[in-house]
């Protein structure tokens, strides 16, 4: 046996309840959104349970518009992470390693941007490409998504520049690396993870973001704002089924590094 | 001071076996500021240093004294304020760390966590282009040499300390720098397996035969490996030499007392006989000390004496021509090898006196007890004259 301290009788059931208690409520409107997409309702609209049917699988794409709507977000999604991904990281790499002059304005700058309200960040962009004589299209949603989720790449990725040990690059370079070498073979692996998460962050962000692309989507429709106009005349259940789809792919994402990492603390 | 590098004469051997004629390292009138709050802060005050080929030479000191930045001056991490610093007769002052040939074991020992041994061990020979057969011949050969062969796969963190530290070695060496570097590598590691890598790396030095560069705060691991030792406080050498120059003969009351212990006595000389100044103390005894003839009557004198030079009587050793001086055992600790006194004098400090226990077991004399303490006299040095 272990000698940890124990609850007394009783705490640990109450402990084991509140758990579940919490999980459950995490993870109900999950459970909710993947069910009613088996759901097979009579009338317009997908709010109560009426049977059970596969249908909507098979007709996932069949709504053309909701189904362009998916694409459109998921290629600004992709574009929008990655280029904040690359920003954010250079950006990231800067402020942990040095101090330099407007270095503290930016993390201020940062801070702001990530904590300003979106409803904010919404109206002064479209004001600004208006200003700008900017058609509002995929290029000013991508714009825009990249201004705000680039600050959270960056944060990410600082605060993992920040804890590597500076003699590990000093090494590299004492072997007869250059800046470049020594970034790209020694650096960017090490902190790889982090910039990673920082591009996932700036993916989940992109995805679902509805505010911001609101105001600078002029007549160009995402997945969000689809579904968003939708509801005045009622969600189809492929929504539901793309939602799940989102979802699952997210949670074999998971599943997959987590395997890989297993693996690989076996395998060494 | 001329500012050309005043290459000795001397032919020197370097690590392939060429012979070069060049110091190994350099320093020629080299100073290093950092600027702190707008304010230069000297690290380095004034520096002119010849490390010789293939020697193992340590740079000793407290922390503050400047020696790692004179280690970071070698390898290219810091720039020198003013002054140059050559290796192997180059002036390398303007060239960055990376086309230097020389290489460093940090500290942390800073292996590249996301590669494994062998990837580690290679990364500076495929820098450097070198063929794939040679580069596995190479790291082959140096892992043999750490002990370290069978372990190519690990990753670092896999590692223990000891055998990290030896691929942070075998990584530096693989290269066959012109120097060495090592800063405090043995730091982190316990007191057993210090002592066992202090003599492995003694071993590994003479099989290379490349310069070592050693930054140690560790005094008895600075006497026990190098061939010579700077002692360094405040930015500046205090002494350099051999382990048993500064042992002996500590040029300053800061070497005295950082390099082992030391019994200090400040007085005034009362006469010169034979070369030899006599520091008389009255009932409490006198001490003699060598010195060079200007040394006059009346004169401040500095008289260091190690503490196992010294002997422990209960009387007053009759017909005795040396040192000797009364006291009171404040402590007494027994060492296992040795026992240990602290001996309260008329002097002001107290003396540490080590008494081998070669014969018997006994304690000579126990607390609160008067004493006298003797030393020949050429065991007194005079500190600074």
């Amino acid at each position: 046996m272990t000698k940890t301290r124990r609850f007394r009788f009783g705490g640990e059931q109450v402990m084991f309840a509140y758990t579940w208690l919490i999980i459950l409520w995490l993870v109900a409107p999950i459970l909710i959104m993947i069910a009613f997409g088996f759901n097979n309702p009579h009338g317009r609209y997908n709010q109560t349970w009426q049977g059970f049917t596969f249908k909507w699988y098979s007709q996932v794409f069949e709504i053309s518009d909701l189904t362009s709507a998916l694409v459109t977000s998921l290629v600004i999604a992709v574009v929008s992470s990655v280029i904040s991904g690359a920003l954010g990281t250079g950006i990231g790499y800067a402020l942990g390693r040095w101090r330099f002059r407007g270095s503290s304005t930016l993390n201020f700058i940062m801070f702001t941007t990530i904590s300003s309200p979106e409803l904010i960040m919404g109206i002064s962009l479209l004001t600004l490409f208006v200003t700008l004589g900017a058609g509002l299209g995929a290029t000013t949603i991508t714009i825009a998504h990249v201004m705000f989720s680039v600050s959270f790449v960056a944060t990410v990725v600082r605060a993992r520049v920040v804890t590597l040990d500076r003699s590990i690059e000093e090494a590299a370079s004492d072997l007869g690396a250059g800046p470049w070498t020594t970034f790209w073979k020694i650096t960017f692996p090490i902190i790889m993870p982090a910039v990673m998460s920082g591009v996932l962050l700036a993916f989940v962000l992109s995805i679902d973001d509805f505010v911001v692309t609101n105001f600078t989507a002029g007549t160009t429709v995402t997945f969000p704002l689809w579904i968003w106009g939708a509801t005045r005349v009622g969600l189809p259940p492929q929504v539901n089924v793309m939602g799940t789809l989102i979802f699952a792919a997210g949670l074999l994402i998971a599943v997959i590094a987590n395997l890989r990492s297993r693996a690989k603390a076996k395998r060494d | 001071m001329s500012t050309s590098p005043p290459h000795s004469s001397v032919t020197a051997v370097s690590a392939t076996g060429e012979r070069t004629g060049h110091p190994a390292i350099e320093f020629v009138g080299v100073r290093k500021d950092y600027l702190s709050h707008g304010e230069a802060v000297p690290a380095v005050k004034s520096l002119d240093l010849t490390i010789a080929q293939g020697e193992f030479f340590s740079l000793l000191g407290p922390s503050g004294c400047g020696k790692t930045t004179t280690m970071r001056m070698i390898a290219g991490f810091e720039d020198p304020t003013a002054g140059k610093v050559f290796l192997d007769g180059q002036d390398v002052t303007n060239i960055a760390a990376n086309k230097r040939d020389v290489n460093m074991v940090f500290q942390s020992y800073a292996l590249f966590p996301h590669l494994n041994v062998l990837q580690n061990v290679s990364f500076g020979l495929e820098r450097k282009k070198v063929a794939k057969a040679e580069i596995k011949r190479r790291v082959g050969e140096i892992l043999e040499i750490v002990s370290l062969t069978g372990m190519e796969k690990r990753q670092p963190k896999e590692m223990s300390g000891g055998q990290q530290q030896r691929v942070a070695l075998a990584r530096a060496l693989v290269n066959h720098p012109r120097a060495l570097l090592l800063d405090e590598p043995l730091g982190a590691l316990d007191l057993k397996l210090r002592q066992q890598m202090q003599i492995e790396l003694k071993r590994i030095q003479r099989e290379v035969g490349i310069t070592f560069v050693y930054v140690t705060h560790d005094q008895g691991e600075a006497l026990t490996m190098s061939d010579r030792i700077a002692v360094m406080n405040n930015g500046l050498i205090d002494q350099l030499g051999t382990p048993r120059e500064i042992y002996e003969k500590p040029a300053t009351r800061f070497v005295a007392g950082f390099i082992g212990t030391s019994n200090l006595i400040d007085g005034e000389v009362s006469r010169v006989e034979d070369g030899f100044a006599v520091l008389d103390l009255g009932t409490e005894g006198r001490i003699l000390a060598p010195v060079p003839g200007a040394v006059v009557a009346g004169q401040k004198l500095e008289v260091s004496v190690r503490p196992e030079k010294i002997d422990l009587h209960r009387t007053e050793p009759a017909g005795f021509t040396g040192s000797v001086l009364a006291g009171t055992v404040a402590e007494v600790v027994y060492h296992g090898t040795s026992t240990n006194y602290a001996v309260t004098t008329s002097t002001g400090s107290d003396f540490v006196v080590f008494d081998q226990n070669a014969n018997d077991a006994e304690d000579v004399a126990s607390r609160g007890e008067r004493v006298f303490l003797t030393w020949a006299p050429q065991h007194s040095y005079p500190i600074g004259v």
